[in-house]
């Protein structure tokens, strides 16, 4: 493997990601991050200059909706999925800037 | 000899825009419903949920990008910005960082001294607004109300062209002119509708490189955004002039104390780990699509204020107030459409409603009343019906309740007698009760005149036109 993934690096992207690994699980995320950097390695060992990068996989764009409001009042269907709710609202642990 | 500082500032303006419905959902953008009631699963970031693109956000950010002298990019698309915060329930933003939709722009604003000088604009892009916060007082807990998650953003970035308040609010005041020109948003700062973030960084006159800068938000006055530069400011020359750094970091600038405070150390942008959103499709921006929308433009203030100048003859000053707000620009035209002289209708704006909005801490915007009934109370003026005094006492009630000066007048009795016969016999009265001053004006006092219209007046309760009680009396007098 070519790409080493140094303890630093998985330690702050699990900060990122909201992710507490255990030894063997950062092991193991070194392990296939480092792999997946090598096949990206590989694919910049093709010549691509003059293609076009591409954004999307299908053939298609200017998929739009109008201006239009067709979306009613559903809060308690939308609340259903609160683990917690007050007053119309989520309930989230407390979260000051 | 003390180092001398020059600000460097640039702004990150966020503006809502006026669309009914949120950018990738059909959920209303209504200000001010019940906590939650429009939401749905896409904004709410529910799992199997797919965003649609509101074409109305893509043709204002066009808009505007045109009336900031901007590129427009033809081929366009969104991104996903990564970062867990409870406001944003699909643990992203989308947002465009890539290819942006409007890029290299500028408008020109006048400085302090009337120099002008052209503020660049970096770029423009699309974005969703967050849900908002609520802090529960009883409980160690927040509420999260997804009203306004989705609700369609611009963002626009202008290069650090600034070098003090007054330009970045001459700045400010020039987009919000184009934009509620536009009618793409009400952008009011009060209200949320316009938000700047304020970047600045200072560096010793005459430096080449910049400073290190630091991002200020949670300025919602143009006072406010004046106050927290110049504090700014002297908190970065005081690090520097104890040996100290500047570090790259958000503030956040409490209004109240007049000081701002760290929120968290400025993530870099790879942090947010953006990649290209793979549930919207690019949007490929044709040429004839542009031109459409640019003859759509409506005029903007530069033009308007020329007009006013040759077509309805007003000067220059007049016409400056009358155009520095879409809403007083609009009420003055159909005011004027409907037969009145335009110097007349323009001196209840300039005069009366400036004052009024003024003593109530409004602003243009949040003007209500109809163009036909300012133009009711100028033809009750022009028929001789009021006089110019009660009128501005019917006025407030115009302002106030939008009332109709008609029924007003006619329900409060204001109306000037029509009957000479009645006014003659009050005038009468009052010349036989005050003899000194009859005497005054015979022996050459002309002025004495004045106490007696005022008699007459306050006998008339109001109901009578000064100049022809001044007439009556003249007449009388010199008989």
């Amino acid at each position: 493997m070519a790409n080493v993934i140094s303890d630093e690096t998985i330690e702050y992207v699990g900060i990122l990601a909201k992710l507490e690994l255990s030894e063997e699980e950062k092991e193991q995320a070194k392990k296939d991050m480092g792999s997946m950097l090598d096949y990206i390695d590989k694919l910049n060992e093709l010549d691509t200059s003059g293609v076009e990068p591409m954004s999307h996989v299908f053939p298609v764009h200017n998929v739009f909706r109008e201006d239009v409001v067709a979306n009613g009042n559903v809060r308690e269907k939308i609340l259903a999925n609160a683990p917690k709710e007050k007053d119309g609202s989520f309930v989230v642990p407390k979260t000051v800037e | 000899m003390e180092k001398q500082y020059e600000t460097v500032i640039g702004l990150e303006v966020h503006v809502e825009l006026a669309t009914k419905t949120k950018i990738f959902c059909s959920c209303s953008t209504e200000f001010g419903g019940a906590p939650n009631t429009h939401t749905c699963p896409v904004c709410t970031g529910m799992p199997g949920s797919l965003p649609v693109l509101n074409k109305q956000v893509v043709e204002y950010a066009i808009a505007v990008g045109l009336a900031t002298n901007c590129s427009i990019t033809q081929y366009c698309k969104f991104d996903r910005k990564n970062y867990f915060y409870p406001d944003n329930p699909q643990n992203y933003q989308i947002s465009q960082l890539y290819l942006p939709i409007c890029r290299n722009g500028g408008v020109e604003i006048e400085t302090k001294d009337g120099e002008k000088k052209v503020v660049g604009i970096h770029e423009i892009h699309m974005e969703e607004d967050a849900g908002k916060l609520i802090h529960d007082e009883w409980e160690d807990a927040s509420l999260v109300d997804f009203n306004r998650s989705g609700v369609p953003l611009i963002e626009i970035v202008s290069e650090p062209d600034m070098r003090s308040a007054d330009e970045v609010i001459a700045y400010l005041e020039k987009l919000r002119m184009i934009i509620q020109y536009l009618g793409a948003s009400d952008c009011k700062l009060q209200e949320g509708s316009m938000r700047a973030d304020v970047n600045l960084s200072i560096r010793e006159v005459g430096a080449e490189t910049f400073g290190t800068r630091t991002e200020m938000k949670n300025l919602n006055s143009f006072k406010a955004i004046a106050r927290a530069i110049e504090g700014e400011r002297e908190r970065q020359i005081d690090l520097l002039e104890s040996g100290k750094a500047v570090i790259q970091e958000t503030r956040r600038w409490d209004d109240n104390k007049e000081t701002s405070y760290a929120m968290r150390s400025k993530e870099d942008a790879q942090d947010y780990r953006y990649f290209p959103e793979p549930d919207l499709v690019p949007i490929i921006i044709s040429d004839e699509w542009i031109e459409e929308i640019r003859s759509r433009q409506p005029e903007l203030r530069t033009e308007k204020l020329e007009r006013y100048k040759t077509e309805y003859d007003i000067p220059q000053y007049d016409a400056e107030i009358l155009t520095s707000h879409k809403k007083l620009a609009d009420i003055f035209e159909a005011t004027v459409a409907l037969g009145k002289k335009p110097k007349e209708v323009s001196n209840w704006l300039m005069v009366e409603t400036m004052r009024l909005l003024k003593e109530h801490d409004l602003e243009p915007s949040d003007l209500t009343f109809a163009p036909e009934n300012l133009a009711k109370l100028i033809d009750l003026i022009e028929k001789g019906a009021i006089n110019r005094t009660t009128a501005k006492e019917v006025f407030e009630k115009v302002f106030a309740e939008n009332a109709d000066p008609e029924v007003y007048v006619e329900e409060n009795g204001l109306k000037i007698e029509a009957d000479d016969g009645a006014l003659k016999a009050i005038i009468e009265s009052i010349v036989a009760a005050n003899p000194q001053s009859v005497a005054d004006y015979k022996a050459g006092k002309k002025k004495a005149i004045g106490f007696l219209v005022g008699q007459t007046m306050k006998a008339m309760k109001g109901k009578a036109d000064p100049g022809t009680v001044n007439k009556m009396l003249t007449e009388i007098l010199d008989s």
